[in-house]
């Protein structure tokens, strides 16, 4: 075998741990980056389930129909052919976890169990009970650990990256990563550099997301030149549990084992919601949308949810619906849902095996992320991303249990990518000497600056007002104006960020210095987002607008794409790569339009501009001055 | 239909305070003398512990109106499924995340709430611990299924839905170390403890996990093994994820047993 391989690879959540185990297996080297052990990482969070077409339930469900779901949810802002080689892949997915002895519920005949989730009319989500997400991380984290174990795997958990060391060519040669006890900096330096480091949830002050998800690496990558993609699609969960420290998740799949929502028909009814009889309430969603009933897509639940609240229908006039268990067996949602609904009553109090829940939308998920190609590639050489932090599949709309494939399908498919990439590449006299003193003096300073900045600004309340103007005017239904007002915020904001000061003379293990550097970063993310949105002028799946109600296939059947400059993000568009499935209108009221059009092999298109930025010739990937334009 | 009544709806402090204390534990790094610091903030009904904290930090003035540095703690998922912010809540090891504030004050009667960090790990700074021998507890009993690749070689083996469940029982284990807290035996990481037990079992029930159970109880019968249990089961009565830990013990020296008295067979 060749030599082995250096392979840094920033989180360690599902997408993470899926590329180390494959880079490892592949007899190459990882050093792996994580902020928290990677056990705790934001993939526990994750609950109803993993989707793949495994068809077990006789219902003739296959990937091609797993493709076009995914597509037509996702409003058709997705490449096509990395969305096939997902759901392709998808069963495969499964089978492998279940043999690393994921508890996966069961059928009768001792076969993977499988339920419904939202956007589609097949049985197609695998669940272990209801904490699916921490079960496949646990999965992973037992095989990495093994390779750990074996000196494949390095684990620097408790460590924040910083930036990417970046070489004269403008090529990844590995990162300076931050130990958050000591704020001691250090130099990884890697063959390739692989980001799986989730969503920037926190952005928007209060969302589902676990407190690590702050894009703060992703925005570090941003800033050096990685291009951001579809920054404007955040998705709006339609069931959080609204706390005042986070909105807690209640999972798709309390309505996927047949939750209802609804309010009462008579605006402010004071009656327990017991006592309420059937005939006064209304089942909104399952009035507008017969078939798919309370299964419709989250950005139109959400929207819906949002609408009657908005309207004044909401349970006791305020921001909540009911989601209502209620009718099912109580020992049937104890088996099958038992993790969510006690984090419910654990946060809220009332049992929902008795009580209905009451939720409201909250944010949950971002589909933009770094620009890849369809092998994982950042438009940066040695620089790849997989799982949230990466824009590929979702479109403008992500489906229930979509995520957890894509963060295993995007980990897999980047592993051989980088390994690909690396064992290949060619550095023509390109001068590394210096470069990696370089950045960490440079990442030094900043840490320097922060820590003597003596203003009055307190980073902590700065936050509480990103989050409250992104969550006003970014998120459910947006109007220009408003995102206009909230990008000058931003940019105010940045100016009232250079007067903080720590309030912490005590360096060791502070977490006000890794704070500031991730609040300034979600600040230059957030315009991303927001500038994105006023930019878009149609309405398209979690993206809305009603002063442009409609999609717009004609002008904005395309990718936006964001390149960092100084005064504000710089727009470009990319066409969207639809070869496999036509786009058509997407409409949840019927059934599902139907036009499953079976893909045909090799139809596959590679997207625009890729081969500008990846120069191959024969088998070498050469990295030098052709890639500089 | 469910019938739902009063017992299933929360119960709540009757006659809320206008404020209420929190009083902390801190420490400046693992060396230094611990202190106490006492905080006073106004009462809303849904704060939990680490809301509180939250408020604290942002404007970290304590009760005798002294500036002070924000206090350090933990946090992830907020949601008791990553296990991080565990401490000691009112002289209980548990979540500070599930810790609502009502229900501290309507048990305690009181109007203050103390926390204090984990006694059992170092103590990096304040309510920070570092729980890193959890996971080196894993390796010692090879806590993964070994697979031959993770190429495609189809569905795992076909399970009852009830061994399924029983395993999901066990593999709830978020690692957070109430079991190590709460267990009289357990000092000085002298003793693998529970959790380390627990996912041994929850290999060794696995039909191909369990090819490798051998292994897997030789990691126990060292002297940090498992011979340490003391059968005082504080461990069960502080699982936060309720998993069957004192069973999985029992099990485990089951299983030793019969390896013992019968392994000689396979040789």
């Amino acid at each position: 075998m060749a030599k082995a391989l250096k392979i840094a690879i920033v989180g360690g959540g599902l997408a993470g741990l899926a590329a180390a185990m494959k880079i490892a297996e592949a007899g190459h080297e990882v050093d792996l980056i994580s902020v928290v052990p990677v056990k705790r990482s934001h993939s526990v969070c994750a609950q109803g389930g993993i989707n793949g077409a495994v068809n077990t339930k006789g219902e003739g469900d296959s990937p091609a129909k797993h493709l076009d779901d995914t597509v037509y949810g996702g409003d058709f802002l997705a490449n096509q052919p990395p969305v096939k080689r997902m759901t392709d892949m998808a069963p495969e997915i499964i089978y492998l976890f279940d043999r690393m002895g994921v508890p996966f519920s069961r059928t009768r005949e001792g076969l993977l169990d499988f339920r419904r989730f939202g956007g589609t009319l097949h049985h197609r989500t695998a669940f272990a009970g209801a904490s699916t997400g921490q079960q496949l991380l646990y999965a992973l984290d037992e095989q990495v650990r093994r390779w750990e174990v074996a000196g494949k795997v390095n684990k620097y958990e408790g460590w924040e990256m910083l930036s990417l060391v970046l070489d004269d060519h403008q090529v990844c040669r590995g990162l300076v990563a931050m130990e958050l006890k000591s704020l001691d900096l250090k130099t990884f330096k890697a063959d390739a550099v692989i980001m799986a480091t989730g969503g920037p949830g926190l952005i928007f002050g209060k969302s589902t997301n676990s407190m690590t998800c702050t894009g703060s690496a992703v925005s570090a990558c941003y800033q050096q030149g990685a291009r951001y993609a579809n920054g404007e699609f955040i998705q709006v969960h339609p069931t959080s549990i609204p706390g005042e420290d986070k909105l807690r998740l209640m999972s798709e799949s309390a309505r996927g084992e047949g939750g209802r929502v609804w309010v009462p028909r008579t605006d402010g009814d004071t009656r327990r919601p017991q006592d309420i009889p059937e005939s006064e309430r209304w089942y909104f969603l399952e009035e507008k949308y017969p078939a798919y009933g309370n299964l419709v897509t989250r950005d139109i639940a959400t929207r819906e949810i949002f609408q009657v609240c908005l309207e004044g229908h909401g349970v006791a006039g305020e921001n909540q619906v009911y989601l209502d268990l209620t009718h099912i067996p109580a020992e049937t949602l104890t088996e099958r849902l038992g993790a969510i609904l006690e984090i419910y009553e654990m946060f809220v109090g009332d049992d929902p095996r008795y009580v209905p829940m009451r939720i409201f939308p909250g944010v949950h998920y971002s589909m933009g992320g770094l620009w890849v190609d369809f092998e994982q590639r950042t438009n940066i050489p040695g620089l790849f991303a997989a799982g949230e932090c990466d824009y590929s599949i979702h479109g403008a709309n992500r489906l229930g249990a979509n995520s957890l494939v894509s963060c295993v399908y995007g980990g897999f498919v980047a592993a051989p990518s980088a390994i690909e990439y690396a064992t290949n590449v060619e550095r023509e006299n390109t001068e590394t000497n210096g470069i990696y003193d370089d950045e960490l003096k440079r990442q030094q300073e900043i840490n320097d600056s922060i820590i003597k900045n003596e203003g009055a600004e307190n980073q902590y309340k700065l936050h509480e007002e990103m989050g409250k103007w992104m969550t006003d005017n970014v998120t459910v239904v947006r109007y220009n104006d408003r995102l206009k007002a909230t990008d000058e915020k931003l940019l105010e904001l940045q100016e009232r960020f250079k007067k903080i000061s720590i309030n912490d003379s005590n360096l060791w293990a502070t977490q006000a210095v890794p704070h500031a550097r991730q609040l300034w970063n979600m600040l230059q993310l957030a315009r991303v987002i927001t500038l994105g949105a006023l930019n878009r002028n149609e309405s398209r799946g979690a993206h809305y607008k009603p002063e442009f109600p409609d999609r717009n296939d004609e002008d904005w059947l395309r990718t936006t794409i964001a390149e960092y400059s100084e005064e504000a993000p710089v727009y470009s568009y990319e066409s969207v790569d639809v070869s496999l499935v036509e786009p058509r209108k997407r409409d949840y009221s019927g059934g599902k339009a139907r036009a499953v059009q079976v893909p045909q092999p090799g139809s596959e298109l590679k997207p625009e501009g890729r081969e500008a930025i990846w120069v191959k010739e024969g088998e070498k990937i050469i990295v030098g001055e052709s890639i500089k334009d | 239909m469910n019938p739902g009544n009063a017992k299933h709806e929360k119960k709540r402090l009757e006659n809320p305070p206008a404020k209420f204390k929190l009083r902390i534990q801190r420490r400046q790094n693992e060396g230094a003398e611990v202190y106490w610091e006492t905080f006073e903030l106004p009462y809303r009904r849904n704060l939990n512990v680490i809301s509180a904290l939250m408020e604290i930090r942002k404007d970290p003035v304590t009760a005798d109106g002294k500036t002070t540095t924000p206090p350090v703690w933990d946090m992830s998922c907020l949601e008791q499924v990553c296990g991080i912010c565990t401490m000691v809540i009112d002289g209980k090891v548990r979540q500070s995340c599930s810790a609502l504030i009502d229900d501290l004050l309507i048990d305690s009667g009181s109007d203050t709430v103390t926390l204090q960090p984990m006694s059992k790990f170092p103590n990096v700074r304040d309510l920070k611990v570092d729980r890193s021998r959890m996971f080196d507890h894993l390796k010692q009993v090879n806590a993964w299924i070994e697979l031959d690749g993770s190429y495609n070689l189809g569905p795992g083996p076909q399970l009852s839905n009830d061994t399924a469940q029983e395993r999901y029982a066990y593999s709830r284990c978020m690692t957070c170390g109430c079991c190590l807290e709460a267990c009289p035996q357990y000092h000085e990481d002298n003793y693998i403890g529970p959790q380390a037990i627990a996912q041994a079992r929850l290999m060794n029930m696995h039909p191909v996990g369990k090819m490798e159970m051998e292994d897997r109880l030789n990691g126990l019968l060292g002297e940090d093994g498992i011979t340490n249990c003391g059968n005082a089961q504080n461990c069960i009565q502080v699982c936060p994820m309720s998993i069957p830990l004192t069973r999985a013990i029992y099990d485990t020296n089951r299983d030793i047993t019969i390896n013992a008295l019968f392994g000689w067979l396979k040789k």
